[in-house]
């Protein structure tokens, strides 16, 4: 049934019909407006990044500026602890994030997809912070981890914690409070593409399964896990490669503070070209972080056997 | 393949599904959903309640229950800090992206489902391989193309950024639900009369609906959220969106929390809004699209 279902559902792509209406042409044309906005606004500004890291580039030292070779590169791999900082806190940000994320995620994913009475009002409310910016989630738990009348000062009452910490300034607390504001607007993301993929495990599979009595984990083990297994593997990744990117939560939220305790590569990129306008060698870093990115995700797919196996 | 064919597994299977007494998986225990929903939700719902208490208290009240309510805060964000303005800003920005995500998406779309040409599978290449190129650490030179195009200070820099962003996933989103609607209906179609172009809109276009809705949705509230691109383009206060001005309230150098609360109540209502409506599309879209895309 399946099968046929999916026969039926990707026809060949056809072959130019003689005499119709259709030019050659109409798949470009099609593709044309796409393809124009992507290549003036995403390709090009790629390859000007990477012109500029064999630049050295910085508006307010024009009398430096000029072709500078691979200095930028030297630079950050031999003279730049701060990038090797940054580097390290991006990867166990991203390692953390995606890792809770994806265990929450899938829970969360499980339970909402069972029936039971209420079911869509507790879908839309616990994916609501889905749809909140990573600016207001700032605002939000600057809110909660205030000192003076946040949600601190109440579980200090409660005995947690201690009265009048701010969370946020605090380098042994920073890290954990940072990480729970963005698994609050993080997992119920996760859950949605998870509970998307949920929705078309063929039912039969369970009760074929039910008949054969393998017990309810078995089933998660055997049925959900592998049919899920492309869809966590690729929203694992995205999602990755999206909280490295993502700079909206963090820079506003702790500024990347304290102490240098929460700067992630990217922005420590973004303070070293807007800030300190040194475009150069911003860029150099932009390519370095590129590059990091694209082996991870390589490796990644590699590793994780993408699209290998299965029985979809 | 005919339509008997296609029935034919349905037809083998029993019509009584056999029940051994136990539970089907999805009929687990009550309390194995209810407990652990119910945590997760306090989790997800007292952030929500906490903003709305600092927006509806007066200053400096400790009350856990926002009584006596207050409107002071909305009044005063709304019309001293400008959010009036940003939130008009933030709609234009938003429908102008929507409009523009889901018009070019559906072009592309279509030729991806429908059509075999030359460059297609490099094309698909650079859509995937856009998803790891970080719109953050582009704005340098995205800044010297608008300049250069004179449109900083100009909404249409923010709406075209947000714009080529979304566009690679609404792409692949779309080309997904394409592939979903039967193309013997399209020929059945121009059979019938119907040009390409009509034939896709009398018979593909409402198939979509939903699959649109939840790729228009999803361009509209990452506009109305994303916040580096109108920082960095729009250096006019006028000009601002409203992640903007809630950033402008957090690094104020005495934070007013009444005032940031408020803000962050008319950040999120439309998306919360859109959100609520488009929920169950989304997961059908989804699922209909990424995952085969």
């Amino acid at each position: 049934m399946a099968q046929a279902a999916a026969v039926a559902k990707q026809p060949a792509p056809p072959r130019r019909r003689r005499g119709s209406a259709t030019p050659r042409r109409l798949p470009y044309l099609l593709i044309a407006p796409a393809g124009l906005l992507m290549l003036g606004f995403i390709a090009y500004p790629v390859l000007s990044v990477f012109y500029y890291s064999l630049q050295n580039y910085n508006p307010t030292k024009p009398w430096r500026n000029g072709y500078a070779g691979f200095d930028n590169f030297t630079r950050i791999f031999t003279e730049d602890p701060q990038f090797w900082d940054t580097l390290i806190f991006s990867a166990k940000w991203v390692v953390v994030e995606v890792g809770l994320q994806l265990l929450f995620g899938l829970a969360l994913a499980l339970i909402v997809n069972q029936t039971f009475v209420g079911r869509s009002l507790g879908r839309a409310m616990v994916f609501s912070p889905w749809a909140v910016s990573g600016v207001l989630t700032s605002a939000i738990w600057v809110l909660l981890y205030n000192s003076q009348t946040g949600i601190t000062r109440y579980l200090a009452d409660m005995g947690i914690g201690e009265y009048g910490t701010s969370w946020l300034s605090d380098t042994s607390t920073v890290f954990p409070a940072a990480v729970v504001a963005d698994l609050w607007r993080g997992v119920p993301f996760f859950a949605i593409l998870i509970l998307a993929d949920l929705q078309s495990v063929s039912k039969d599979l369970y009760e074929a399964a039910e008949v054969d009595g393998a017990s309810r984990l078995r089933q998660f083990l055997h049925i959900t896990l592998p049919h899920l297994k492309d869809a966590i593997i690729l929203s694992t990744l995205l999602r990755a490669v999206w909280e490295f990117n993502n700079v909206d939560l963090l820079y506003t939220l702790t500024g990347g503070g304290p102490a240098g305790e929460t700067t992630t590569l990217p922005l420590y990129i973004a303070n070293t070209s807007v800030d300190a306008h040194n475009f150069g060698y911003a860029s150099a870093l932009t390519t370095v972080a590129f590059v990091i990115l694209l082996f991870c995700s390589m490796v990644y797919l590699r590793l994780s056997k993408f699209g290998v196996g299965g029985d979809k | 393949m005919t339509v008997a064919e296609r029935s034919a597994p349905v037809a083998d299977e029993p019509p009584q599904r056999p029940r051994k007494g136990r539970r089907a998986w999805d009929e687990a225990p009550r309390w194995q959903i209810y407990l652990p929903l119910g945590i997760y939700l306090v989790f997800t719902l007292v952030p929500f309640y906490w903003i709305l208490l600092f927006a509806l208290r007066p200053t400096g009240s400790t009350s856990l229950v926002p009584w006596p309510m207050t409107f002071e805060h909305f009044d005063k964000v709304w019309n001293d800090r400008s959010f009036g303005t940003y939130f008009e800003n933030s709609v234009y920005v938003g429908l102008a992206t929507l409009f523009m995500t889901t018009l070019v998406a559906l072009a592309g779309g279509y030729a991806l489902a429908r059509f075999d040409f030359r460059i297609k599978r490099a094309f698909m290449l650079a859509l995937l391989c856009s998803q790891f190129v970080p719109g953050a650490l582009l704005l340098v030179p995205l800044f010297q193309i608008f300049a250069e195009l004179q449109m900083i200070n100009s909404l249409g820099s923010v709406i075209i950024a947000e714009t080529v962003f979304q566009l690679p996933l609404s792409m692949i989103l779309i080309s997904g639900f394409i592939r979903n609607v039967p193309y013997t209906l399209e020929e059945a179609a121009w059979v019938d009369g119907c040009n390409r172009f009509t034939g896709f809109r009398v018979v593909v276009l409402p198939l979509l609906r939903p699959g649109l809705i939840a790729v228009g949705s999803f361009a509209f509230v990452h506009s109305w959220n994303h916040f580096l691109f109108a920082l960095m383009f729009l250096s006019n206060q006028e000009k601002q969106t409203i992640p903007v001005g809630l950033n402008s309230l957090m690094s104020a150098d005495s934070v007013d929390l009444g005032a940031l609360a408020a803000g962050g109540i008319i950040a999120a209502v439309p998306v919360v809004i859109v959100f609520a409506f488009i929920q169950k599309w989304l997961i059908t879209g989804f699922s209909a699209g990424a995952v085969k895309g």
